[in-house]
């Protein structure tokens, strides 16, 4: 039984929610059971979002993250708030662009990422998330080119089908980054 | 099998609709169920259907009142104050015996209270929610899945026994993407001759209204109503019962509260005590079979509620009392924690079951 819970968060802006429902509507492209929950209200209003991912293979419990084994951080407030939720072991990834100090706890795995920058300086510059993205299915072992584009094919509306190529573009260099 | 697609709650409530043939709706935006507003705005107008935002609640409401009494599949959304809005609509409808769809994704109140999920319109839900004596049918979703199997479930149900449904949902699950298959079971057709479609002048006129002004009437017209609620009662509950086999603490919980007791159920479970649930999902009629069955069996009843504590009344009086039943619960728009239920669990196997 494997299940792995991940926290994403941010500024309202930075397509938090986007990457996540990326993240969860490529688990259900692979058979998983997974969850989605944003956050909204208050939170929101206040100028951050967030969002909890569940990929599992057993049947979601509560879709609620409290302890996430991933935590995608992508502005300081959001690393204040959650680096001690994250479970022993864990993995955080910090947009190092915007977040200048470094993760206080030892027992866990990050990876800073200027993602924000990276993406300014390759000309998509809304799409830092997507970037982070990509580092964190390499990290994870789960950057599958396939899985990838058919997820993006649902992910992203035939409308905005532009967008379909920058947000392969920021994965991929999010994969390379090292 | 269909393909499953990542959708909200609030979404799937709405695509479920239309599946199931509603083409009116009405409604007046309020968090955190706006997004039901906003697909049916959208669909509605390619579909030959209705979407209309009402100037109010009460507008709304009787909107759906006149549809419902033409026949034609109609729904009508809210959350919490919104609902309250609505309750003397509900009452007139009930009093009409007209069938409607209604969804409440709840937050936390009273009054205009805060946005974040509740469950603390469970009394409203299961008891009328307006004047008079009357019930609604009362759904609570656990899942993205149910929130769409229920929403067409609630439409058969409503269409059958001329009344009103309530999908009873909360902030959580409104506001949460899962897989979802939009497929749906053929429903059976239901004859409506009551309906006001126009007499051609070959009928007599139908008549929908809810004034009796004489008293013989009028208790004629309740009793008629409760043999009705009798017969649903006795054969249209709907439950899950999880790891109850050898269960000696029953926890009880419904919607996004059962997903967080699983949780520490199963953990429960790993340190070797014995807990099990059931999840009601229809609230009313209330499961009231397997509480008293497990009333005989299990030691304690934990309630796990985001409310001061509605649902556990109904325990009560499933069980009649026979063993304790505590509460777990936040209140004001927070979940509680797996921790937390966790906790209650555990205190109830360390007191044997009493508190």
């Amino acid at each position: 039984m494997s299940q792995t819970q991940f926290l994403f968060s941010g500024f309202g802006g930075q397509g938090i929610l986007f990457a996540g429902k990326f993240l969860a509507y490529k688990g259900l492209m692979e058979d998983r059971q997974v969850s989605w929950l944003p956050s909204y209200g208050p939170e929101m209003r206040g100028g951050t979002a967030s969002c909890s991912v569940i990929l599992s293979d057993e049947p979601v419990g509560s879709p609620i993250v409290t302890r996430p084994d991933v935590l995608v951080a992508m502005n300081l407030p959001s690393l204040d708030k959650y680096e001690d939720a994250v479970a022993p072991g864990g993995i955080i990834f910090a947009d190092s662009t915007l977040i200048e100090r470094k993760v206080n706890r030892t027992d866990v795995t990050t990876y800073y990422i200027p993602a924000t920058k990276l993406a300014g300086d390759n000309g998509i510059p809304t799409l830092a998330n997507m970037i982070i993205v990509g580092k964190l299915l390499a990290v994870l072992g789960e950057y599958k080119t396939e899985a990838i584009e058919t997820t993006l094919g649902k992910v992203i509306s035939a409308r905005k089908a532009a967008m379909l190529e920058a947000n392969y573009k920021a994965l991929q260099i999010g994969a390379d980054f090292e | 099998m269909a393909e499953k697609v990542l959708m909200k709650g609030n979404e799937a409530i709405a695509e479920a609709a239309i599946c199931a043939g509603c083409r009116h709706y009405f409604g007046y935006p309020i968090t955190p169920q706006t997004e039901i507003a906003a697909y049916m705005a959208k669909k509605m107008p390619k579909i030959g259907g209705c979407f209309l935002q009402a100037e109010s609640e009460v507008a709304a409401i009787n909107m759906v009142y006149g549809v419902a009494a033409t026949g034609k599949r109609v729904m009508t959304s809210s959350s919490s104050p919104g609902i309250s809005l609505k309750a003397e609509g509900l009452s007139y409808m009930a009093g009409a015996d007209l069938p409607a769809l209604i969804v409440n994704v709840q937050r936390g109140g009273p009054g205009l209270g805060g946005i974040q999920p509740s469950q603390s319109d469970y009394f409203q839900a299961t008891r009328g929610g307006g004047h008079g004596d009357y019930r609604m049918l009362v759904l609570a979703p656990a899942s993205v899945q149910e929130m769409a199997s229920l929403t067409v479930k609630g439409f058969d149900l409503a269409d059958k026994y001329r009344m009103t449904a309530m999908i009873l949902a909360d902030g959580t699950m409104g506001q949460m993407m899962e897989p979802v298959s939009l497929e749906f079971p053929e429903a059976e057709k239901v004859e409506k001759p009551w309906a006001t479609t126009g007499t051609d002048m070959a009928r007599p006129h139908n008549i929908v209204n809810s004034l009796f002004l004489q008293p013989d009437e009028l208790e004629r017209v309740n009793f008629e109503r409760y043999e009705r609620y009798a017969y649903i009662e006795a054969n249209e509950t709907m439950y899950e019962e999880y790891l109850m086999e050898d269960a000696e603490i029953c926890v009880a919980a419904f919607g996004i509260a059962s997903r967080v007791a699983k949780n520490a159920i199963n953990e429960a479970r790993k340190q070797g005590i014995k807990v099990g649930m059931i999840r009601p999902i229809t609230l009313w009629p209330f499961p009231v079979a397997p509480f008293a069955a497990a009333a005989d069996k299990v030691k304690s009843f934990i309630s796990v509620e985001l409310s001061m504590g509605q649902m556990i009344e109904d325990i009560k009086l499933a069980t009649s009392c026979k063993k304790p039943v505590t509460l777990c619960n936040r209140a004001g728009g927070i979940i509680p924690s797996p921790e937390q239920v966790l906790e209650a669990i555990q205190n109830a196997a360390k007191n044997g079951g009493a508190e």
